[in-house]
């Protein structure tokens, strides 16, 4: 059964979603993933929303973390404040994975979602934070979905909005930060990890018909891929439910 | 009072404002475009993620500075776009935080404490880089000398924790929410999620509250517990339905695609937005006007569905 990158994205993420999760998730590509993870490989997750909705129903695809869809049927409706404490809380964020997406990433997983160029002069702006930074700062897991190209895998991030394991190790302690950061990174072309000792970016994994080294040619920075294994193209069974249970309007894939 | 009194009334040149809502869900699109055609200038807006509301202002020329987490309209705008252009062009000064600090930020006004602790951002440039400078706080009496501070832990490591950051309170002189039921008082039933509208409405000197129906006050007294504001609050209710128009109101209509993809095409080329401007806002002097010019049938492809909150088969 043939099928589009953004589809092995959505299902790359999905696989790494597990029953015991609470999902945060953004829009678009990030929403598809946790919809899909809840409807084929991990139903008892739960999927909530930085604006206040916990455990929708999600009978329609959200087109906005605000989207009335998330309300219909929620296990509880509160507000930007019950969110993030949720997340702040020790108990509860140590089960939260966050799915984030940026327009920058370094090999420590630090993101970008603000400009592009100098803060005070942007050549581009983009949208900023949001929950974005509140998320990579509380949070035991993220996943990034990012679009493998040299201008967003960079040495240097033009503008650090999202910490990931800032410089290294011990990075996210000397700042303060709780223990967490990011977990996997979802391209178009494969899959990245951190290493637990150096806490730096390596290949997982790349998709069929992707070889390790293209990956690397579309990175500024090196990553070890000793680790890499081809991975599994979806089944025909996760590329129904997706595109049937999940998004049947076609509206992100 | 109607809409308009009300904008004369409280919003300002160079008055400090906040809006309420979320991307494309809430904002307070009638105020907002009452404001617009009132050519009130030099605001300085305090926005988490309101998106739609912030872009229209931003892209009228009304603000001058914009204090903000999040410029995006869901996947009609991932960022919306007079704000980028605004921020590209130096036309607005701008300073960043997160959604959860600026929900902070207005709980600590809403409380009357000038600051709140949270361990968001640490190590990130949100606390390194500035938008407003030293000097720019330090002249303006209305904006704290700090975007935040970041300290040791007074308890030392109690909860675990070494350091915090503390975002300073925001005091608006007005607020503008838009919400499914108010009474005439100013008591306020917001469905679904409130977002941060509790906390922006509770922090400012004046509130404006525009809803999709005015009920008689036993009825928002008879069930309590879903009444997220009282009315001691309230400045002005106006009754305004389709108030959110073009955003979603959970429970009455959904947001308008037809409309947000236009408005995405027309915010990309000056020309065509300030024809938009001319032909969507000015020209219409009311929200009931600018309904009128979108149509009754555009109207009926968002209505709820009341069993969803949405319109469960509107093409998108």
């Amino acid at each position: 059964m043939g099928y589009t990158l953004k589809e092995m994205m959505a299902i790359a993420a999905a696989r790494e979603i597990q029953n015991s999760d609470v999902v945060f998730c953004g829009t678009g590509i990030s929403m598809l993933a946790a919809m899909a993870a809840k409807n084929i490989n991990a139903p008892e997750s739960t999927i909530f929303f930085e604006t206040g909705a916990i455990d929708s129903k999600l009978e329609d695809l959200p087109l906005a973390v605000s989207d009335s869809r998330i309300m219909y049927q929620a296990s509880s409706n509160g507000g930007l404040l019950d969110s993030f404490a949720f997340m702040q809380n020790r108990f509860t964020g140590k089960h939260v994975v966050g799915i984030l997406g940026a327009a920058q990433i370094d090999i420590y997983g630090n993101l970008n979602s603000t400009v592009i160029g100098d803060y005070n002069a942007p050549d581009v702006r983009f949208s900023g934070s949001g929950g974005a930074c509140d998320v990579a700062s509380f949070v035991s897991k993220t996943i990034i979905f990012m679009k493998l190209e040299k201008r967003k895998f960079k040495l240097k991030l033009d503008y650090l909005t999202s910490p990931g394991y800032l410089d290294g190790p011990d990075g996210r302690e000397k700042a303060g930060l709780p223990e967490g950061g990011p977990y996997r990174v979802i391209t178009d072309m494969g899959v990245m990890g951190f290493d637990g000792d150096s806490k730096k970016m390596f290949l997982k994994g790349y998709y069929p018909g992707i070889s390790s080294g293209k990956i690397l040619e579309n990175m500024e920075f090196n990553i070890d891929i000793s680790r890499a294994e081809k991975m599994d193209a979806p089944t025909p069974g996760e590329l129904t439910l997706l595109r049937e249970k999940c998004d049947p309007q076609g509206l992100i894939l | 009072m109607d809409l308009k009194e009300a904008v004369r009334q409280y919003v300002k040149h160079g008055c400090h404002l906040s809006i309420g809502g979320f991307t494309i869900n809430r904002n307070p699109m009638a105020a907002v475009y009452e404001i617009i055609r009132q050519k009130i200038k030099d605001i300085h807006l305090y926005a988490h993620s309101n998106g739609q509301g912030v872009d229209e202002l931003v892209g009228a020329g009304c603000i001058s500075c914009l204090e903000i987490a999040y410029g995006g309209s869901g996947k009609f705008a991932s960022t919306c776009i007079r704000f980028k252009k605004a921020v590209q062009e130096k036309k607005i000064k701008i300073e960043d935080y997160s959604n959860y600090q600026m929900s902070l930020r207005f709980l600590a006004g809403s409380m009357g404490i000038a600051f709140l602790p949270t361990r968001s951002s640490l190590g990130s440039d949100i606390i390194n880089r500035w938008g407003f400078s030293r000097e720019f706080r330090q002249e303006n009496p209305r904006l704290p000398d700090q975007k935040l501070i970041v300290m040791e832990n007074p308890f030392e490591n109690w909860c675990d924790t070494k350091k915090i950051v503390l975002v300073p309170a925001i005091i608006p002189d007005v607020t503008i929410i838009h919400v499914q039921k108010a009474d005439v008082r100013g008591n306020c039933r917001i469905e679904g999620l409130t977002f941060a509208d509790v906390e922006q409405a509770k922090a400012a000197k004046n509130l404006i509250v525009t809803c999709e129906e005015v009920v008689d006050e036993n009825y928002l007294k008879s069930d309590p517990d879903r009444n997220q504001i009282p009315f001691l609050h309230a400045s002005a209710v106006i009754h305004i339905p389709h108030g959110a128009y073009p955003c979603a109101c959970y429970g009455y209509y959904d947001y308008d695609p037809i409309f947000l993809k236009d408005y995405a095409k027309a915010a990309g080329d000056d020309i065509q937005y300030h024809k938009y401007i001319q032909e969507s806002i000015l020209n219409n002097s009311t929200h009931d006007d600018f309904l009128d010019y979108i149509g009754k049938d555009r109207l009926k492809l968002i209505a709820a569905d009341k069993d969803y909150g949405y319109a469960k088969n509107l093409v998108r």
